[in-house]
């Protein structure tokens, strides 16, 4: 019934829309056609000017009213070394394109409104300037040169791989529908070989070749924590589907691609708890927090891990929180965690090195062997 | 078709195309037309260019309703993703997935994904492709050139017949159990190649490439069509300095869809082995559904690769046409020559160009060699300086001009503001530097909604009700040709100028819902605005439709053959075009296109001959 009646609505209003474009057109006939299109100059002329400036002036305004939810305008300054670069280079296109646009769209409107038809007057026949064209090719050539060289000074910085001497973190992250699996090398500060043939759900999610020793200390966080300025070599990998490790307040980005690793090599600058004191400067963060009503939105503010590259139903779920904490309370929590190896696959039917080392397997491991199987299925 | 003016009346135009013209004995082959002799001829399997512009029109207005509605469906869900959509249920059916307990409606995830993928590939191909240069190529190329119809009528036939079953199996994919294909418009493998990894990526995959391989062949026949005709039917006179640059721009825009289309149906031929017959063309490494796979060696980039081989180069498709229709019409309706003709020209040489040489600026992010990005930033912050070229002449052309205000010249001028707006945000985006932090986010959907999506649709309308009285004999509705053209502007930039900021906060596109993340929920108000404001606008667009189809049987009706005042040889047919388009000779041309208030003459139609010591100073 209600859709009877809105769709009586609709109708109705069509109608009422077409009996008035009727009558303009009557009027039209009557007023005469030069008339009206006279009319119609002066009105549609005026009315570009009246657009100009109320788009113009809500350009500004809005921008305005979200700054300080935007990164780089407001409390959201990057919280890595490169990123400030990139927001500079932000600032600087903005800078520029801002002043082309003002002017190009005032002098549009304006010229729209300015040289409307009138009767008695005659446009004026300019098929070219020789001299103005050069002057309006040369400008943006120039201008767009000095972006280029900033943007890819920038970019040669942030982007190369690490050298032999550099001293880094390494971690890994892998994308899979959907969520992420993160990793870290351990004591001995090597990730150990993979093999996406020995992944096994709920058991070795990763693949890790347990004969290789340097797979024996890594570990699996259920978090990304990571020791402010120091820098981290992301490795970044997928296991089914493309992905995109996403930092956006490290302004870090980077594609996982089965079967082809990637990399992302960044500094974080700002402990999670220096960043939350930055927003509480500002009143936009001092609202109650959806999370937790008793905190305030910026005490709960937590850097977040995200995926930017669709990667099915899923996609836009896979968060993992990030924690930038001190030199001091990082090497406290790498003390926590345990190899993944030591604590799930040793003495297993998985362990290739306990097959090796007893001559007789166990008649317990066997055993395990169903059960194991049966409880990782339920999670294919 | 009964003809108001007495066809024994001759006026002016009709006395020079007699006098100069060239008789080509079009008109004694008199055995019947055998293009219009049926109402299937006529209307259906027609062979007359004209016939089949409308075709390409309409058919591209169907698709563009369609792609709007699902835009809606799926800004409801970004609007207010916590408000019931029980409602659609007996639309969408199972998509729709209804609490027992509260009864509330929610949009299943995939078919968000399905409604983006197939918004994105129906408007860039359907719409902005075909509807676009489909209609404005075949119904301008022959008239503004001076030929009787296209080089091939059949294969121009064809064109349009194969465009037409690509969009039946696009429907018909619609309707599949397992849903359309919902892996984005650029279907990227893996997601795309295997079934596992998304519901749409079965049968809805399939039935995509399928379709989209019928969609270039469509394309291909047209452009070998447009190309030939440009080049060898030009009627005498008309140098290629002299077309109009409305026929620049389609002839440009049919050269690269040849030379980047077939390459999109390569790519998406491996993506059917990878699929089908076992090959690891795009596939390695790979364990999904609980299975590690055979596939070893292959690189998704290099779909990658070949899909933005053409995804570049198919943006220029979609905007030269608009540019060129632009070009013409703020030229007409501001009664000046186009300001700086063949500069224009060489902006459109120097963009085909360029677009091919910069595909890889859309994958910075996605694991190539970071040292190749530094040539794809050079060419591609390159394209800035001749569309700017473009920009400044658009606007000269208006500068002491008598600009004659309706709805075409009011698109075409929102046409130039929209794309200095989402030109501009392209100098961000090309810097591979800023693509770290913009790179598939809301910024990106905002650049390319406005510089090639609304901008093009506004070339579109501009294109619409300019030729409108050509194509039909009556005029569209004027009242609410500008009330659609303020309310789609300012709703336009409504909808699409406030994801600059969601851009500019991080936000990423694609995404179901926002709330999931802390750092992309502060926009809940700016998210449910958007949403209203595409409301409004598509509530406009149905005006503009209701506006086409009424005028076509009630609209004003032509009572001269030059309403407009301009050069171009179109004007000079008669009111309602016949096949064969000039009853007569042939015109010929003695002069550019672009004669408007010189020496005095409000106008000089191509066909009058140069006046003794006449100056051509272009």
């Amino acid at each position: 019934m209600t859709a009877l009646v809105v769709f009586l609505c609709l109708i109705l209003f069509a109608i009422i829309i077409v009996q008035i474009g009727k009558v303009t057109e009557l009027a039209a006939k009557i007023r005469g056609e030069e008339e009206v299109q006279d009319m119609a100059n002066r009105r549609q002329a005026s009315y570009s000017l009246i657009f100009m400036i109320v788009f113009l002036v809500a350009c500004v305004v809005s921008g305005a009213y979200y700054k300080n939810y935007m990164l780089g305008y407001g409390p959201h300054e990057s919280a890595s070394e490169h990123g400030s670069s990139i927001d500079s280079l932000f600032s600087i296109t903005l800078f520029f394109t801002g002043i082309v646009f003002f002017i190009t769209q005032i002098l549009l409107f304006y010229f729209a409104y300015k040289f409307r038809a009138q009767k008695g007057r005659k446009a004026a026949y300019i098929s070219h300037n020789n001299t103005l064209e050069l002057v309006w090719t040369g400008i943006p050539a120039i201008v767009m040169a000095y972006l280029v060289i900033g943007g890819l000074d920038v970019w040669n910085e942030v982007m190369p791989d690490v050298g032999p001497d550099d001293e880094f973190i390494e971690v890994e992250a892998t994308g899979f529908q959907f969520a992420w699996q993160l990793r870290y090398p351990g004591p001995d500060g090597q990730l150990g070989t993979r093999d996406f043939r020995m992944i096994k759900e709920g058991v070795n999610p990763l693949g890790q070749d347990w004969s290789d020793v340097k797979n024996h200390d890594d570990f699996l966080p259920n978090e990304l924590v990571l020791p402010v300025n120091q820098k981290v070599r992301v490795r970044i990998t997928s296991r089914d589907v493309l992905h995109n490790f996403y930092l956006p307040h490290f302004r870090v980005k980077m594609d996982a691609v089965p079967g082809m690793p990637t990399y992302f090599i960044f500094t974080p600058t700002k402990t999670t708890e220096e960043y939350r004191q930055q927003l509480s400067k500002y009143p936009e963060y001092q609202v109650p927090s959806p999370a937790d009503s008793e905190k305030q939105m910026w005490e709960t503010f937590e850097y977040e891990l995200a995926c930017a590259e669709l990667c099915g139903k899923g996609h836009y779920s896979m968060k993992k929180l990030v924690r930038i904490v001190s030199q001091e309370e990082y090497e406290q929590w790498l003390s926590t965690q345990s190899s993944y190896y030591l604590g799930n696959i040793k003495g297993t039917e998985y362990d290739p090195i306990q097959e090796a080392t007893t001559s007789a397997p166990a008649p317990v491991v066997e055993e395990a062997t169903p059960v194991t199987e049966e409880a990782a299925a339920p999670e294919h | 078709m009964a003809t108001t003016v007495n066809p024994t009346i001759k006026d002016k135009d009709d006395l020079l195309i007699e006098d100069l013209g060239y008789d080509d004995h079009f008109h004694e082959h008199h055995d019947g037309d055998k293009y219009q002799s049926s109402f299937i001829t006529t209307y259906i399997f027609s062979q007359d260019h004209k016939m089949i512009a409308k075709q390409f029109l309409i058919t591209g207005m169907f698709w563009a309703i369609i792609g709007a509605l699902m835009s809606l469906v799926f800004r409801l869900q970004l609007g207010f993703p916590d408000d019931s959509l029980a409602w659609l249920k007996p639309v969408l059916g199972k998509w729709i997935q209804l609490n027992a307990e509260t009864g509330m409606g929610t949009l299943a995830p995939e078919f968000y994904y399905a409604l983006v993928t197939m918004h994105g590939t129906i408007i860039v191909f359907f719409v902005l492709t075909a509807g676009l240069s489909g209609t404005f190529s075949n119904l301008l190329i022959p008239l503004q050139v001076g030929a009787r119809d296209m080089a091939s009528p059949l294969l121009n036939m064809l064109s349009y017949w194969f465009f037409f079953l690509a969009g039946v199996v696009m429907f018909a994919s619609l309707f599949l159990s397992t849903g359309p294909f919902a892996g984005g418009w650029t279907a990227y493998p893996p997601l795309s190649a295997l079934p596992q990894a998304s519901s749409g990526s079965g049968a809805g995959m399939t039935l995509w490439v399928v379709s989209l391989v019928f969609f270039v062949v469509s394309v291909l026949l047209g452009g070998v069509n447009y190309i030939t005709t440009v080049l060898n039917l030009r009627t005498k006179g008309m140098s290629m300095w002299r077309l109009p640059l409305t026929i620049w721009a389609f002839f440009i825009t049919a050269i690269i869809g040849l030379l980047s289309f077939p390459v999109l149906v390569s790519g998406l031929l491996l993506i059917m082995f990878d699929r089908g017959l076992g090959t690891s063309f795009y596939l390695s490494e790979i364990f999904i559904g609980g299975q590690a796979l055979d596939h070893v060696g292959g690189s998704p980039i290099l779909y990658q690769h070949l899909f933005w081989f053409l995804g570049h180069p198919e943006v220029y498709i979609i905007i030269l046409p608009a540019m060129g229709i632009v070009s013409e019409v703020l030229s007409v309706h501001a009664r000046k020559p186009i300001f700086g003709y063949k500069a224009m020209v060489f902006s459109i040489l120097a963009i085909a160009f360029l677009s091919f040489i910069v595909w890889a600026h859309h994958m910075f992010m996605s694991g190539v060699n970071p040292f190749i990005s530094n040539f794809f930033v050079v060419f591609t912050l390159i394209i800035a300086v001749p569309s700017a070229v473009k920009v400044f002449n658009w606007i000269a052309t208006l500068y002491g001009g008598n600009i004659r205000f309706n709805s075409a010249s009011l698109f075409s001028i929102g046409f130039v503001s929209l794309f200095i707006s989402g030109g501009l945000t392209g100098i961000f985006l090309g810097n591979s530097a800023l693509d770290i932090q913009l790179h598939d986010t809301y910024f990106v959907v905002a650049h390319f909604h406005i510089v090639m999506g609304v901008a093009a649709f506004f070339g579109m309308f501009a294109g619409i009700y300019h030729w409108y009285p050509k194509m039909f004999g009556r005029f569209m509705n004027e009242t609410l040709g500008r009330i659609h053209f303020w309310g789609t502007i300012a709703g336009s930039y409504a909808i699409f100028w406030p994801m600059h900021y969601l851009g500019m906060a991080g936000v990423p596109r694609r995404y179901y819902r926002f709330d999931t993340f802390d750092s992309f929920s502060h926009f809940t108000d700016m998210n449910q605005f958007i949403t209203i404001a595409a409301i409004v606008v598509f509530a406009l667009q149905v005006l503009f439709v209701i506006n086409f189809f009424y005028s076509i049987w009630y609209g004003k009706k032509m009572t001269v053959k030059n309403p407009w005042q301009a050069t171009t040889l179109e004007w000079t047919t008669p009111i309602n075009v016949g096949h064969g388009n000039w009853e007569g000779n042939i015109p010929t041309v003695q002069r550019w296109a672009y004669d408007y208030g010189k020496d005095g003459h409000d106008f000089i139609s191509q066909i009058e001959p140069l006046k003794e010591g006449e100056q051509t100073a272009h």
